[in-house]
């Protein structure tokens, strides 16, 4: 039944179901019920760390030195219990920043730098490169010997195969697609694989069971027991002397050696950082993990041992090669079904390594090699562009097609060269070369980007002299000579044996000098310099972890370089600077650029900035630089942003309340005003209802006289009957007046609107006025214009005023010495008509009062009486008058020196050419004797 | 997890263990001839050990009331 089409419909179909696990996991994640937030999902995943040179090669090495692939498992336990130092932290900090892979991890916390993150991907790919060679190799090889079924045929060796025959060519291809389609179906901002991390979660599960499935038929199947094996083994010497470990100084040191460097490879291979830190869905899952992932790699151990012993006693020495013992034992008793099995149980070891390994590379090949070189080409406008995420997406997928076909490509020129297991160590190797700055940037803040790459350079470097190029060698794409000889002949750099050290295996050797270098260089090139505000304030993020920023008395530090711009942001660029430098220079520094990144200067800012936003949000800002992060930042600034409009609207409260005090003022004053208008309405009301009631009074006097004495003579009685009619008309000239001002005041008045000859007025006024000035005998003098003074207005209503006017000067001068002149000129765009009177005058505080309704100047007051004369009446109305035509009416006066009422009214349009002033004059028409009209004081 | 701090150095302790039970020099120890229940000591000692400190591992974190 093992033909071939059937295996490859096996293989397709168990693809396909984890595809469609995924499917559902990338979409129950996107409904927000994920599959995976679940802490034994994290710790099977983590089984990815069992490849298929745990399924295979566990046993070849078994095989070959007993208990010695014991280690590699040790290794991985031992991080576990220091997981709540190393793991716990890492976790946390990388969500924290958003890390996304290792290179992404180191660069970050040496002050984000590109070329680090560069270094530290081209170590991941050139030492992981042959780790997923062998991946491919094992498929292909176990897919061979399943179809030879039934007989167990080793393999071609790889290479001898032309390559459109070569199964493993295909099996590259379809893994290509197939993490093609896993990993970069969408971009994820977290760079989290939901879908994914299930499908490894149940990769991990099919390769455990199969295993021990193939355990169990081994053991009790094909023996009886554990015990029975060993019995067996030790009653074959050839079998019992591989399985004797050597008890050496040199085996145990090689044992150490590979239980740490196995411990590092668990935490930094690109592929286990990938699921245990930046897929990891929540800390707490790490709990789980710390027992169960130890267990899981206990339980695929159980049976190594006894099936390489199986495996030794069944095939002829030299026959079949141990590492395919798990696939051939089935196969030799005829177990079609749980070969099968165990096939896809090593294709679920190899395809979960690829995919995971693959997707964690590519993104770092995308994030920290290919994207900052592209950004950087000014001519593909890649910075200007909104949307990356298409291009990130493609440059990816190329990433994996290229990386997988490296892969194949180093598995068709190595060929057999190695063992399975000496290429696992070779990428162990290369990426303990990260421990050092990793581990040592997250409990060391000295660290500084040169050192790390100091340190990461030249551990690369021995890397590659001491293992990478020596197995060139020994595949044959190098001459072997610089191995035995050294490099130019020198013994002493012969890569194996570095400068004379010898008596250790290569690993070891390789780990030795290239740790010691990278170590040395990481801390020495370091120590050169004290880090600089960048590296200082990642460091603080790294080391200090989330408890710095969590922890209530905040200690943390951020440098000068992010406190200035964001205290900027609120107090103004140059205001931030001021205060900046002062604070420099009170800690004896010239300038702001010295500022060391410490508590001191944030708490500093925080100060500062709390006097401008509130000690809350200052905090809230100040904490966002130590948690910085490059997307975080921007949404704290945006809260930020809202404070400071929140700012913004309090101060727009405050103006308003401001204009409301203001306005309250004003109502004040209005109101005070008021009263004192409603205070002069009664003054005036009493005023006016005295000066009504002297005339009814008179009249009602004569009145009853005429009425009850009828013997009053005729002479007499006229003059009583002519008294009787002088105050009646004065009473209903008072009382239009009064109606007149009602209807000016409320604007109901009736205007009849024509051009007026100003002068023509001022005539009629003067010629009505006439016999009044004779009788006081004042003298009234006329300069008045000919021409041009035609004004647009109402011409009863401005005979009013110059009347007014008029008899306002006429009673205010000295009887027989007084003197009115009447002035009317033109401007070129108003008429400009003036009384003078050589009267007391008006006091200066006086000037603008008489114009108010109801007020007359003290000097109006009758000395006699102590009560004004006239009703104050007059000039109001009169200035009403002139004001509605758009003239002005106003007074100049020198107390003592009489007074001088001028109006100003526009003139018509087109009645604009320039008159000489007429001499036109019009003497004070006779200076006649005459009664003191009481008539005359009512016009005022 | 691992909130307190105490968790943390229990396994750290477990750490120290487990590079203890798992090197040189307890190893030479059981790297000796002979069988332990059919099992070289070297192998028995090495599962069982293994198997001893995960035991202590997810004592150590899956206890209540810390």
């Amino acid at each position: 039944m093992l033909q071939a089409w059937v295996i490859v419909l096996a293989s397709l179909a168990y693809l396909g179901i984890l595809f469609a696990i995924a499917w559902y996991a990338d979409r129950r994640a996107d409904t927000g019920r994920s599959l995976i937030a679940n802490p034994v999902v994290y710790a099977l995943s983590l089984g990815v760390y069992c490849t298929t040179w745990t399924y295979y090669g566990s046993v070849g090495r078994a095989a070959a030195n007993g208990i010695g692939f014991l280690p590699i498992y040790l290794g991985p336990t031992l991080l576990f219990a220091l997981a709540g130092f190393i793991l716990h932290k890492m976790i946390r900090v990388a969500k924290a920043n958003r890390i996304t892979s290792i290179a992404d991890f180191v660069a970050s916390r040496y002050g984000k730098s590109q070329l680090l993150g560069g270094l530290v991907t081209v170590i991941a790919v050139v030492g992981v490169i042959p780790y997923i060679a062998l991946q491919l190799k094992a498929v292909s090889n176990s897919f061979a010997i399943l179809t030879s079924y039934p007989q167990i045929i080793m393999p071609a060796t790889a290479g001898a195969v032309p390559i459109l025959q070569d199964s493993a060519l295909y099996v590259a291809m379809i893994l290509a697609v197939f993490t093609i389609l896993f990993g970069t179906r969408h971009l994820d901002a977290t760079e989290r694989h939901e879908g994914m991390v299930a499908a490894i979660a149940v990769e991990s599960v099919v390769k455990l069971i199969a295993f021990l499935a193939v355990g169990v038929f081994v053991v009790w199947g094909m023996h009886d027991g554990i015990g029975d094996i060993f019995a067996r083994a030790a009653a074959a010497p050839e079998v019992a002397r591989r399985l004797a470990t050597a008890d050496s100084p040199a085996a145990y040191g090689t044992w150490g050696t590979l239980v740490f460097l196995s411990l590092f490879a668990a935490l930094l291979l690109p592929r286990q950082f990938q699921i245990a830190v930046v897929e990891n869905v929540d800390v707490s899952h790490l709990r789980r993990a710390v027992w169960m992932f130890p267990l899981y790699l206990f339980l695929i151990n159980l049976f190594v041992l006894p099936v390489a012993l199986a495996g030794l006693l069944h095939f002829p020495a030299g026959t079949v090669d141990a590492d395919t013992f798990v696939l051939t034992l089935p196969m030799a008793h005829q177990h079609e079904a749980l070969a099968l099995f165990v096939y896809i149980g090593g294709l679920s070891a190899a395809t979960g390594m690829v995919i995971v390994e693959t997707i964690a590379l590519s993104t770092m090949v995308c994030n920290d090699l290919v994207m900052p070189l592209l950004l950087r080409l000014p001519m593909l406008g890649l910075a200007a562009r909104a949307d990356l995420s298409g291009l990130l997406l493609e440059i990816r997928r190329w990433a994996i097609a290229i990386i997988l076909g490296l892969g194949y490509l180093y598995f068709r020129v190595a060929g057999e060269a190695y063992a399975l297991v000496s290429i696992g160590l070779i990428s162990f190797a290369a990426v303990a070369q990260f421990a050092p700055v990793v581990i040592g940037g997250l409990f060391w803040k000295g660290g500084t980007r040169d050192g790390a790459l100091a340190g990461l350079a030249g551990g690369f470097a021995l890397w590659t002299y001491t293992l990478l190029l020596p197995s060139f060698a020994k595949s044959g794409w190098l001459p072997d000579g610089f191995i035995a000889h050294g490099l130019f002949g020198i013994e002493l750099l012969r890569p194996q044996h570095l400068f004379g050290l010898s008596g250790l295996d290569e690993i070891t050797h390789c780990l030795v000098w290239s740790l010691l270098v990278n170590l040395g260089a990481y801390i020495g090139v370091s120590l050169q310099r004290v880090p600089n505000v960048r590296e200082a304030r990642q460091a603080t993020l790294f080391v200090g972890g989330a408890e710095a920023a969590a922890s209530p008395n905040w200690r943390g530090s951020a440098g000068v370089t992010d406190l200035l711009p964001l205290a900027g942001r609120f107090l103004g660029r140059e205001r931030a600077e001021e205060a900046f430098s002062r604070h420099a220079q009170q800690r004896g520094l010239r300038s702001i650029q010295e500022l060391p990144a410490d508590a001191r200067l944030v708490s500093f800012a925080e100060t500062l900035l709390a006097g401008a936003i509130g000690s809350a949000s200052a905090r809230a800002m100040v904490a966002s630089v130590v948690t910085e992060e490059p997307l975080g930042l921007d949404e704290v600034m945006n809260i930020l942003d809202e404070a400071s409009q929140v700012r913004a609207y309090t101060r727009e409260l405050e103006q308003k309340s401001l204009e409301l005090t203001r306005a309250t003022t004003d109502l004040r004053e209005a109101n005070a005003r008021l009263r004192e208008l409603d205070r002069m309405k009664d003054d005036f009301i009493s005023s006016v209802t005295h000066e009504l009631r002297t005339p009814l009074t008179s009249i009602r006097a004569f009145s009853e006289m005429l009425h009850e004495d009828p013997r009053i003579d005729l002479p007499q009685r006229t003059r009583f009957l002519g008294i009787i009619v002088s105050e009646a008309v004065r009473l209903s000239r008072l009382i239009n007046q009064i109606l007149d001002l009602a209807k000016l005041e409320s604007g109901r008045a009736e205007w009849t609107v024509a051009a007026v000859d100003v002068g023509e007025v001022i005539r009629e006024a003067v010629e009505s006025l006439t016999v009044l000035f004779a009788e006081k005998r004042v003298a009234l003098e006329l300069d008045v214009m000919e021409q041009g003074l035609t004004v647009v207005a109402d011409r009863d209503r401005l005979m009013q005023v110059m009347v007014n006017l008029l008899s306002n000067a006429l009673k205010f001068v000295p009887t027989d010495s007084g003197r009115v002149k009447v002035g009317a000129g033109a401007t070129a765009n108003e008429v400009r008509v003036s009384v003078t009177d050589n009267g007391p005058g008006i006091q200066a505080e006086d000037q603008e009062v008489i114009f108010d309704k109801f007020r007359q100047g003290s000097a109006t007051t009758d000395v006699l009486t102590d009560k004004p004369q006239g009703t104050g009446l007059g000039l109001p109305i009169s200035r009403q008058i002139i004001e509605y035509f758009n003239g002005r009416l106003w007074v100049e006066s020198t107390p003592g020196a009489g007074a001088r009422f001028v109006f100003t009214l526009p003139r018509q349009a087109g009645d604009n050419e320039p008159v000489p002033q007429g001499d036109a004059r019009l003497q004070g028409a006779g200076l006649g004797e005459g009664a003191h009209n009481k008539l005359s004081r009512g016009v005022a | 997890m691992i909130r307190s701090r105490l968790t943390a150095q229990r396994l750290a302790f477990l750490f120290l263990l487990g590079c203890f039970f798992f090197n040189y020099p307890l190893l030479s120890v059981f790297n000796r001839g002979g069988d332990f229940f059919g099992m070289p000591p070297l192998y028995a000692w090495l599962m069982g050990s293994w198997l001893a400190l995960i035991a202590q591992m997810a004592w150590v974190v899956e206890r209540k009331g810390d």
